[in-house]
């Protein structure tokens, strides 16, 4: 594994403090290379979502150590200073909800980032359309949010996160709304865009119908990680 | 790039264009305030000109008279046209009282006009319809806001007057339409008792020894006729020669004749800074009310808006949306929802102006003031919700 993918090393989150602190987080070991999909799951309250939001660089971690892509982004107390610009750019987001912004059609929603990032809006939307094609929803381009099905905001949200070429994925329960079928085809076009990106995704979640799909699974208990080999099962 | 505030706004725009709707008649309402400010000023302006007077020669130590009451003698003008630099000075008398025209009353303020014709001070100097009182009695020219048409036969006090002529935006300070009558007729006016209260004032000193007396036939009636006749006006309005300083004759006639004088300028301060003082302290008081009334409703609006997409802020911040392009997105609908209510309420104003009784004058200063002050307002009152959102923890995307 090169120094590509994402790299976890000891991770430590500590809530509060005194008699009051909650190790959420006590020795979290990780590494998912570049194109791979990787399962994190866990019982309620072991700190999937604390891991989630350390990785996302929206909370501080307490120690250790994690590197997105070539870029070491926290180590031992120090961390990158502009972590918004380290979100843009280098993570992409799926949500349980897709979370999408009801006023922007389906390609301005996935075209947002870089048109505020400056980019031309043609090329914005060109780089979105790409993706929606990649999706199979581009026929819906020009509808507004509230007029997609749950599986369709789904990937519209897939395809959200994947527009800044994030060397990085991190899915929190993207399939909980859906049917099976639904649900299995959210984990299908995750593991092609992994593919075809060179993508570290993430998948935080609880389902079962997805759970043998992972070919490596992370398991999380009181906040401690545990590798273990998945069944890999090809997605249809 | 693209506009996040206009993209919501062309997606949630019935919600936009009935709150800017609202927002608008606030402001219609403002703006109207702030006009009938004007139209007061402006009123007592209008009732400066059309007297036609450069001096005003009242009372001693009165501010008459408009804005307090005067009383002169109806003799004192000679005094008055002898001095250097006086071009012209006559009496003039104001009274603001009921005046009948068949069955309804209008209220107006009764001007008495020294004989002379149009140019002479205190008459009316256009007329609209008719002609200038030419009879020594029994005439009058209306401003054709009292609503009188010529040929109406009016009532003031005993009299009956026919309607010759009519005027335009001949107003008191008040705003109440003037009525012109003959001098004469107006003093008789001020100062006519009713007929019981003669009857009893000739008992009286027929009763009295004093004049009743047998050997002087005639004298009791020349005290009787000196009782009921008033040789009093309310002020002397006088024209200058060209050449000649106001301020210089007003201080000569304050001098030499021991009245009072004021200059146009000094007439101005007294109208806007005396008699109109307390009613634009009462709309400038209104104006605050409304300014943080329509603040709040904006706030409000604007902090509702930004709470319905909390969550979605939430996701634009943790994606990596620069918060400068947050607070902009709010602020810029903020102003958005003022400049609808800016339009709306320039158009209501505009409308309603012509139809309140008094003189409402919209000036475009105060509308370009008053748009930017809603642009402020708006902007200060997005600041609460702006706080809100800049607060919104991107972790909360995530969730538990
Ligand atoms: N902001 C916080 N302050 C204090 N303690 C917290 C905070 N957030 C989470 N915790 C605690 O940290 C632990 C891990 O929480 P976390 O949300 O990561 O669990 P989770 O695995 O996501 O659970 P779930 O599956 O229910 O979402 C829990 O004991 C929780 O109570
Ligand atoms: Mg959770």
């Amino acid at each position: 594994m090169g120094a590509k993918g994402i790299r976890i090393e000891g991770l430590k989150k500590r809530y509060g403090s005194g008699d009051t602190a909650v190790d959420a987080l006590k020795s979290v070991n990780m590494e998912i290379a570049p194109g791979e999909v990787v399962g994190l799951i866990g019982p309620s309250g072991s700190g999937k979502s604390t891991l989630l939001k350390s990785l996302g660089a929206v909370i501080d971690p307490t120690a250790g150590r994690m590197t997105l892509g070539d870029e070491v982004i926290y180590d031992e107390g120090w961390k990158v200073r502009d972590l918004r610009a380290l979100r843009r750019d280098k993570i992409g987001f799926v949500f349980q909800a897709p979370y999408l912004i009801p006023f922007l059609d389906v390609t301005d929603n996935v075209a947002l980032l870089p048109m505020l990032a400056g980019a031309r809006n043609s090329d914005a939307r060109a780089r979105a359309m790409e993706l929606l094609t990649a999706l199979d929803v581009h026929h819906r381009a020009r509808a507004m949010p509230s007029q997609l099905s749950g599986g369709e905001q789904q990937r519209v949200s897939i395809a959200r996160g994947l527009i800044n070429r994030p060397p990085v994925i991190l899915a929190d329960e993207p399939t909980a709304p859906l049917d099976s079928e639904r649900a299995m085809a959210v984990i299908r076009i995750l593991n092609d865009m992994a593919k075809r990106f060179e993508t570290a995704i993430i998948v935080v979640t609880h389902d079962e119908k997805i759970i043998p799909t992972f070919k490596r699974i992370y398991h999380i208990r009181d906040g401690v990680t545990h590798e273990e080999v998945g069944e890999g099962r090809a997605v249809a | 790039m693209i506009s996040l505030a206009s993209r919501d706004i062309l997606h949630s725009w019935g919600k936009f264009i009935f709150t800017g709707f609202g927002l608008g008649l606030l402001i219609g309402v403002t703006l109207t305030m702030a006009g009938v400010y004007r139209g007061m000023v402006d009123d007592g302006k209008a009732l400066l000109d059309n007297s036609g007077a450069d001096l005003w020669v009242v009372q001693q130590d009165t501010l008459g008279p408009y804005a307090e009451s005067s009383s002169l003698s109806d003799d004192l003008y000679r005094g008055v046209l002898a001095m250097p630099g006086v071009s012209n000075a006559v009496n003039v008398t104001y009274l603001t009282m009921q005046v009948r025209q068949g069955e309804r009353d209008v209220r107006a303020m009764v001007v008495g006009v020294a004989p002379g014709g149009a140019g002479t001070p205190g008459w009316p100097p256009y007329l609209v319809d008719g002609r200038q009182i030419t009879r020594s009695h029994y005439e009058a020219v209306a401003d054709i806001a009292t609503g009188f048409k010529i040929g109406d036969r009016l009532t003031i006090r005993r009299n009956q007057y026919a309607v010759v002529g009519l005027t335009r935006r001949m107003v008191s300070s008040n705003g109440d339409p003037m009525v012109f009558i003959p001098l004469r007729d107006a003093q008789e006016a001020q100062f006519l008792k009713d007929n019981d209260a003669i009857l009893e004032s000739r008992r009286r000193t027929a009763a009295n020894p004093a004049f009743n007396r047998p050997g002087a036939p005639g004298f009791l009636d020349a005290v009787i006729a000196a009782q009921s006749t008033n040789a009093s006006v309310n002020a002397v309005l006088v024209t200058l020669e060209p050449g000649h300083e106001p301020e210089a004759v007003a201080q000569s006639v304050r001098r030499w004749k021991r009245l009072t004088a004021f200059t146009r300028p000094e007439m101005e301060r007294i109208l806007v800074g005396k008699l109109i003082a307390t009613a634009a302290k009462q709309i400038g008081m209104f104006l605050v009310i409304l300014a943080v009334v329509s603040a709040a409703i904006v706030a409000f609006i604007i902090y509702t808006l930004t709470m319905d997409k909390i969550r979605e802020i939430a996701v634009l911040k943790l994606i990596g949306t620069r918060n400068r392009t947050i607070a902009a997105m709010i602020m810029q609908q903020a102003v958005a929802l003022g400049f609808i209510g800016f339009v709306v309420g320039k158009i209501t104003a505009s409308y309603s102006a012509p139809l309140f009784p008094k003189y409402v004058l919209l000036l475009p200063g105060d509308s370009i003031a008053g748009f930017f002050a809603v642009l402020v307002i708006c902007v200060l009152a997005s600041l609460v919700a702006i706080r809100t959102a800049l607060r919104v923890d991107p972790a909360e995307a995530i969730g538990g």
